[in-house]
C-alpha cells in the first residue's frame, strides 16, 4: 500500500481547521501540519458565551488555514491524494462551509472528495499516533459529546452509552460560569480545583449505579447552582471547594461507568488481543480525569490510550487522518454528498 | 419581522406558581403540555441550573417523545416530530449577538415548529409578541423555584385551568 497524502478541513463546531497527514491506513500516520484557529481568547469577556458560531466566522478564516496548513507542510496540490472535510454532525452551517470549500479545491485540483464523520474523526485518532488497533473502547468527552463506543473496526462502531442530557465538557462550562472562574469551563474548573477539598460539598453522582452505560450531567450543575444559590459573594476558598467536589462528581461518575463498559467490552471480546480502553475529547485532558480513568483500565486488565492534547480537541488532522483510513477501504465519496446536522456514528 | 414588536408589549404577569422540587417542576411540565399547540412559542428564562430544561423535558415527555433529551446548548437546535406537529427545543445560551440568529434559521423555526427557546434574551427582538413566557426564579429553598407566566389575553384564556390550579 503506497503512502497516502490527505488534506483535511474540520469546521463543525467553534473551530477553523485544516491539517495534511500522510501514512498508510492500519500503520500509523505523520502529520505534517495542524492549523486551528479558535477564538476562545476573543470571547473570553462573555464569560461562557463560546466562540464565534456563525459560519460566517468560518468563512472569514478558512481559505488563510487551507494555505496555512499547505505551506507548513511544505507541500503542491499535486502530491495531495485526497480532500477529507467533516461532513456531519455539527452546526450545519459551518459544515456546509468546510464541506462545500473542500468540494471546490476538488473540483479544481481534480483530487476525490472524502466525507467524514467527526466522531469516527475522533475515533479513529489515537490511530493516528499511537499502536492501536481493533477492537478497542473509546471514551469520548467533550463540550457536545459524552459517549462510550465500542470500536470494532473501520465503519464498525457500538455505541454503548451516551449523555442523556447534558455533555460532560457542558457541565464543566456551565459550573465554572456560575462559579465565576472564566472560561474556557474546563481548565478553570481544574484550576480552581487543585486548592479545593472535594468533600465539603455533596453532590450527587448522577446514574452511577444505573443499568447500561449512558451519562447524565444536568442535575450535577443544578445541584451546583442550588448551593451556590444567587450568592456572587462566595468566598475563594468556597469556590475552590465547590470546583474540587464538581470534578470529583464527574471523576466518580466517568471512572464508574467507564469501569462498567470495560468490564462488558472484555466479556464480550475476550482478554486474548489486548485490551484498550482510549480516552479523546478535550475533557480528556483534566489531569484527575485522566489518573481515575486509568486506574480503572489498569484494576481491569486494561491499557489506557490516550492522543495527545492537539488532537484531542477539534482538529483537521483527526479528520485528515479518519479520511485517509475511509478511502484507503472505500475509495472517495460523490460530490453531490450534503452536509448532515445530525449523524448517529452507530446505532 | 416587521409584524413582531418587542417582547411583552402588551403582556401581562398572569400567575405565579409555587415549584418545590424538581418534581414539581415537571408536573408543571406535563399540566403545560397539555394547553400547547402547533406553533406556539413558549420562552423560557431562568439562571443556570433554574429548571429550564427540566420543564423542557418533561413537556416533550408529555408531548408523546419517549427517550432522551439531549442538551441543545452545544448544537443551538433539537428537533423533535411529535404527534403534535414539529418542535423545536432552542438553546441561545451561545448566541453572541442577534444577527447569529439569522443564520441559525430563527425566523424559519417559529413559522414551522412549536418552539421552546431556552435564554429568549438574547433574541428579545425576534420573538414575536404573542409568545408565553415563563421565568424560573429562586424559591425559598435551595431546590424551590418559582414560575413567572407573562402572556397575552390569549394566555390568559388557554391556562385558564393551570392558573386556577394554583392555590
Amino acid at each position: 500500500m503506497p503512502v497516502l497524502r490527505i488534506l483535511g478541513i474540520e469546521t463543525s463546531c467553534d473551530e477553523t481547521a485544516a491539517a495534511l497527514v500522510e501514512g498508510t491506513p492500519g500503520g500509523k500516520g505523520r502529520t505534517l501540519s495542524n492549523i486551528v484557529l479558535s477564538q476562545l481568547k476573543e470571547h473570553a469577556p462573555y464569560g461562557g458565551v463560546v466562540p464565534e458560531i456563525a459560519a460566517r466566522a468560518h468563512v472569514e478564516a478558512l481559505d488563510r488555514i487551507i494555505d496555512e496548513a499547505m505551506r507548513k507542510a511544505d507541500i503542491t496540490w499535486n502530491a495531495i491524494d485526497a480532500i477529507a472535510a467533516t461532513a456531519g454532525p455539527g452546526l450545519v452551517g459551518g459544515v456546509m462551509v468546510g464541506l462545500m470549500t473542500a468540494k471546490g479545491l476538488c473540483v479544481a485540483t481534480g483530487k476525490p472528495l472524502i466525507a467524514v464523520n467527526h466522531l469516527e474523526g475522533h475515533a479513529l485518532s489515537p490511530r493516528l499516533v499511537l499502536d492501536c488497533p481493533f477492537p478497542y473502547l473509546l471514551l469520548l468527552v467533550s463540550g457536545g459529546h459524552t459517549q462510550l463506543l465500542a470500536v470494532e473496526g473501520l465503519g464498525r462502531y457500538r455505541l454503548m452509552g451516551t449523555t442523556i442530557d447534558d455533555a460532560v465538557g457542558e457541565a464543566f462550562d456551565k459550573t465554572a460560569k456560575l462559579l465565576g472562574l472564566g472560561f474556557p469551563g474546563g481548565p478553570a474548573v481544574e484550576r480552581a480545583a487543585r486548592n479545593g477539598d472535594a468533600s465539603r460539598f455533596r453532590l450527587p453522582r448522577p446514574l452511577i449505579d444505573r443499568e447500561g452505560f449512558d451519562f447524565s450531567f444536568s442535575g450535577l450543575k443544578t445541584a451546583v447552582r442550588n448551593h451556590v444559590g444567587e450568592d456572587e459573594a462566595w468566598p475563594r476558598e468556597a469556590r475552590a471547594d465547590m470546583a474540587a467536589s464538581f470534578q470529583q462528581a464527574v471523576i466518580d461518575v466517568l471512572s464508574a461507568r467507564a469501569g462498567k463498559a470495560m468490564d462488558d467490552f472484555a466479556r464480550r471480546k475476550g482478554a486474548a488481543a489486548g485490551l484498550r480502553f482510549v480516552i479523546a475529547g478535550g475533557v480528556a485532558a483534566n489531569a484527575g480525569i485522566r489518573a481515575s480513568l486509568e486506574k480503572a483500565a489498569g484494576e481491569r486488565g486494561f491499557t489506557l490510550l490516550a492522543p495527545p492534547p492537539a488532537l484531542c480537541t477539534d482538529n483537521g488532522a483527526m479528520i485528515a487522518w479518519a479520511g485517509l483510513e475511509r478511502f484507503a477501504m472505500h475509495g472517495a465519496d460523490d460530490l453531490i454528498v450534503a452536509a448532515r446536522a445530525r449523524w448517529p456514528l452507530a446505532s | 419581522m416587521a409584524q413582531y414588536p418587542n417582547d411583552n408589549d402588551g403582556n401581562a404577569l398572569l400567575a405565579l406558581i409555587a415549584l418545590a422540587d424538581e418534581n414539581a417542576t415537571r408536573q408543571l411540565g406535563s399540566v403545560l403540555a397539555a394547553c400547547l399547540r402547533p406553533l406556539d412559542v413558549i420562552a423560557l428564562s431562568g439562571g443556570l441550573g433554574a429548571g429550564k430544561t427540566t420543564l423542557v423535558r418533561a413537556i416533550l415527555h408529555a408531548l408523546g417523545h419517549a427517550g432522551e433529551v439531549p442538551s441543545p446548548t452545544f448544537t443551538l437546535v433539537q428537533l423533535y416530530d411529535l404527534p403534535l406537529g414539529g418542535v423545536a427545543h432552542v438553546d441561545l445560551y451561545r448566541i453572541a449577538d442577534e444577527g447569529e440568529l439569522q443564520e441559525l434559521g430563527l425566523d424559519e423555526l417559529l413559522q414551522t415548529h412549536l418552539c421552546l427557546i431556552e435564554w429568549p434574551e438574547r433574541a428579545a427582538a425576534s420573538l414575536p409578541a404573542e409568545c408565553l413566557t415563563i421565568r424560573l426564579a429562586p424559591g425559598e429553598s435551595d431546590q424551590a423555584r418559582v414560575a413567572h407566566f407573562l402572556g397575552n389575553p390569549a394566555w390568559r384564556r388557554r391556562l385558564a385551568s393551570l392558573i386556577s390550579g394554583d392555590g
